[in-house]
Parts: C-alpha cells; structure tokens; sequence
C-alpha cells in the first residue's frame, strides 16, 4: 500500500506548547543540529522528485512564514485562535458565531443583490421581479437574503437571551453588552429598511406603519420620521434614503462594532455557565482570590480553566501572598 | 557665572502661557477639527434639509361639483406626491358640507383615508355610515370623529375648492376632537391641547386653513 504524506500543520501557527519537536533528520529541523549518530548511519539520500516533493510541500508554509515576517500576526492569530475557554463551555457559546455568520451571509448576498436591484420608486418592484424570474439562481441568492434576516434577528435575540440569563454581562463585560445592545438596534434598522426596498404593497404599507411608529415618539418623533421620509410623505427619496441607511450606513457600523464586540470577547475571555461551582485551592481567603482575579485580568487571559473570579491555584497564591 | 532661571512650570520659557510643542498640538487638533466639521456638518445638514423643505402646493379636480352629495360619500384617488407612480396616490371621502351636522353651507368636506392610529387605510361602510380600517379595528363616524379602536384623534382632511365647476383638492391638514383644523400630523400623534407642543407641526406642512 503507497504511503501518502501526513498532512503537516505549519508550526508557525501551532502555539508553542503544543508543537511537537521535530524528528532527527526530518524536514523542518533546524540545522546545524546534526544528531549524534548522523556520521554512524548517514540518511539514505532523497532522489530529485522526492526533494522537488519536499520543496512544494513546504511552499505554502515559506510563504506564510514570509507573510508573517512582515506583518508578526502570528502570535496574536494563535493566541486568539488557541485561547482557552472554560469548563462547561457548550453550544449555546456558538450564537454569537452563528449570527456573526448570518451577518456575513447578508452581506455577501446583499452584495449580489445590490448587482441587478434598482433603488427607484418606479423601478425597483420591476428589477426585484427580474431578479426573481430571470437572472439565473436570483430567487435563491434573494430568498437567502429575505430569510437570512429573520434568521439573524432570531439568533441575535437567542445569543442576547444566552448573555443574559448566563449572566455573562457582569463586570467586565458591560461594556460588551452595550455594544451588543447597540448592534441589536442597528439589526433592527437593517431589518426595517431593507423590508421597504422591494417596494410591493406588503413593504409599502408596513414602512409607513413602522415610520408612523417613529412619529409616535414626543417632541422629535414627528421630525424623526419626516427625515426618515425625507419630507412630509413617502415619496421617491424614501426609496432612495432606505436604500443608502441600508447598505451603506449601517453596514460599516455594525462591522466596527462586531470588531470592538470580538475584539473584548478575546481579550476578556467568556464567562462559564453559572452551574459550574468556582475552584478554589483549600485553605485561601476568598477575597484574596477576587483580588488576585482583578489582577490577572490584564493580562489577557482572564479565564483559562477556571470560573471568573477564582483564579487557577498558582496565581491565586501569588495574589495572597503579594 | 549666572545661574539660569529654571523655567516653571518645567519646559515654558519666561512669559509663556504655553509651550511650543502645546500651541501645536492645540493648533493642529483644531485645524483637524475644523476640516472634520467642514466635511460632517454640510453632509449633515444635506441628510436632514427635507425635513425643513416644504414642497409645491398642489390643487387636484377630481369631479365637477354636482357629483358629490350632503348624505353620503363618493370616493376620489388624487396624487399626493408626485414622482413615484401609483404610490404617490391617496383615496379621499369627498361630500357636499351638511347643515345638519352644523358645517358652513356651500362647502366641501374631503376626509382622507389614512387612520389616524398608523396610516393604514381606512374604508367607509355605507350600510354602518362609518369609516373602519382593516389593520388594527379603528371606527370613526360619519364626519370621521373617532368613535372605537386605537385611533389617537379624528381622520385628517383634504382643503377643498371649487374651481371652473370642479371640486378640487388641495393640502392635507389635521383636526382636533373638536375637528377644528391644525396643521396636518402624522398618524398616532394627537392634536388639540397640551399635545399641539408634545407633536409640534412640521415646517414641512402646509398651514391649517
């Protein structure tokens, strides 16, 4: 039976700790390290199609080292990809993933969209229509979009309800819940603004009750939704102005919060379940403990296996006794 | 040999209110921010100019006078908004004013269709004599008062006039419970009293007649 290379993950992205050390004589050992017992039994010498093999199977690694030389992302990849998360971790932590996911599928399908679709009072029911019925796969690519939008407003609903009732908003992460809060709303924005965009009855009638809703509100509510109109009644700037706050108002600012949201996700590490009971060391104060924790969460790794607040043993001796 | 004075606070020459490396760190923020507020502010003020702009006054025939009658209403459909079709039209309730009712003789009354709860349209019942929208169940009477549902006051209005023998429409205005005339408000938003400053009127409507 012919043996076929293992696959070999670049060491440039496994962590350290993780990587295993290198066999003598293979590929990918440092040289100048001869082993001991080179002279004594010298490796069989490689043909020239098994060194041209050895070259092309190290192509893609030479070229990310070169990358990584230059931009030294390395060790914040691996230590963002490789953090560690703690006990208890379970599916209800991919909600955010998956409606980071339905984000991104809204907007690569949106991109394809924006393609054939006409922002015109006059013509955008038409090019929805042409969508639908002519362009090849463009009841799917638009059937994607319509659905995808009810799929993210129900996952972001679920990953708030999860945060919430996990109690994973609790200091540190405030700050992440009002980020959180604010790229609800603009979901929320998103959803009522595109519903406007294929310009039939259904989309019609229900922007005018959801822009009637906004003039509900005292005092700038009718101000409110005359800039939302852009004037007195839904006319063709409507369309026009939805269009814009659609794809491209919001968009860039829900991208600039996602990355403000990931970026303290991965710098405060998520929170275990609350059924998972705190490890302590025996015979250590509590208080000192919640100190020790306060001082470990600048470090980056707040949590690695252990509950908020009770650092793992070493450190939490060390926090006692400085 | 002199001492030199150490200067105080420590990096200002004698006199100076500021050092150098200050005024222009000062100077460039502020010329930053001047260019900043250059761009923002005009394309700020380019977003939110419709809600200060009021559009043409627009007067529509929509039958000559003999058409319409005291006792009931004959539905008309007028362009309200111009440049987008069939969905700048609007359904108006047009009838002859009715001294029974205690309205000015002569006149015309042209009650719009869009409910005063949220802008859905509103469908008037000839056997019931009243106006009843399908969404969320709001009635109103004969002259459009509010009568049941969640409606926040009475269906706006049309102005009308007569012209050449036609009956013609002309801007949307609201009304009070007392169907007194007031600048024309979005649905859901009350009128009369204290809610004329909660609701202000919009520099985008036209004046109450």
């Amino acid at each position: 039976m012919p043996s076929f290379p293992k696959p070999k993950i670049p060491d440039s992205i496994v962590p350290p700790p993780l990587r295993k050390p290198g066999k003598p004589g293979a590929a990918g050992t440092r040289k100048g390290q001869a082993p001991s017992d080179l002279k004594a039994a010298p490796p069989e010498r490689q043909s020239a199609g098994d060194k041209l093999l050895e070259r092309g199977k190290d192509a893609p690694i030479d070229a990310l080292g070169w990358v990584d030389q230059r931009m030294a992302a390395s060790g914040f990849l691996t230590g963002m990809l490789y953090r560690k998360v703690p006990k208890g971790t379970n599916w209800f932590y991919t909600l955010g993933s998956a409606t980071l996911f339905a984000f991104v599928v809204q907007a690569v399908t949106g991109v394809f969209l924006a393609m054939y679709y006409t922002p015109s009072a006059t013509q955008a029911y038409a090019s929805i229509a042409h969508i639908n019925n002519d362009v090849p796969l463009g009841q799917f690519v638009h059937g994607m979009h319509k659905w995808g939008a009810s799929v993210m407003v129900i996952l972001i609903f679920l990953h708030m309800g999860r945060t919430f009732f996990f109690g994973a908003y609790k200091y540190p992460r405030e700050l992440n819940w009002v980020i959180g809060v604010v790229l609800l709303i603009l979901t929320m924005t998103m959803a009522f603004t595109g519903y406007l965009l294929p310009f039939d009855q259904r989309s019609f009638w229900a922007s005018i009750v959801g822009i009637n809703i906004n003039g509900t509100g005292p005092v700038i509510g009718p101000y409110l939704s005359d800039f939302l109109r852009a004037g007195p009644e839904l006319g063709a700037t409507t369309l026009a102005r939805f269009y814009a706050i659609h794809m491209l108002l919001v968009p860039g600012a829900i991208i600039a919060l996602i990355g403000a949201h990931m970026y303290l996700v991965v710098k405060l590490g998520t929170t275990a379940p609350p059924w998972i009971k705190a490890e302590r060391p025996k015979g250590a104060s509590p208080l000192a403990q919640l100190d020790a924790g306060a001082n470990g969460n600048g470090n980056g790794r707040v949590n690695g296996n252990r509950v908020d607040g009770a650092p793992a043993s070493g450190e939490g001796t060390n926090g006692a006794a400085s | 040999m002199q001492e030199r004075a150490k200067p105080d606070p420590p990096g200002y020459f004698e006199g100076e209110s500021m050092t150098r490396r200050r005024a222009f760190t000062v100077g460039a923020q502020a010329l930053g921010g001047l260019a900043g507020a250059g761009i923002i502010l005009p394309a700020v003020g380019f977003a939110v100019a419709p809600i200060f702009h009021r559009g043409k006054e627009r007067w529509e025939a929509v039958g000559p006078v003999s058409d319409f009658v005291e006792d009931t209403y004959r539905q008309v459909v007028f362009t309200e908004t111009e440049g987008i079709g069939d969905a700048g039209k609007t359904t108006a309730y047009v009838r002859k004013s009715s001294e029974e009712l205690g309205e000015e003789s002569g006149k015309f009354v042209a009650v719009s269709n869009r409910c005063a709860h949220l802008g859905c349209p509103v469908r008037f019942v000839e056997a019931a004599g009243n106006f009843i929208c399908p969404c969320h169940g709001g009635v109103y009477d004969f002259q459009g008062k509010r009568i049941g549902g969640p409606p926040v006051r009475p269906l706006d209005q049309f102005q009308t006039r007569v012209r050449k023998g036609q009956v013609e429409l002309g801007p949307r205005y609201s009304v009070t419970n007392q169907l007194e005339p007031v600048r024309a408000r979005d649905p859901g938003e009350f009128t009369g009293g204290i809610w004329e400053y909660l609701y202000p009127p919009r520099p985008s409507t036209f004046p109450a007649p």
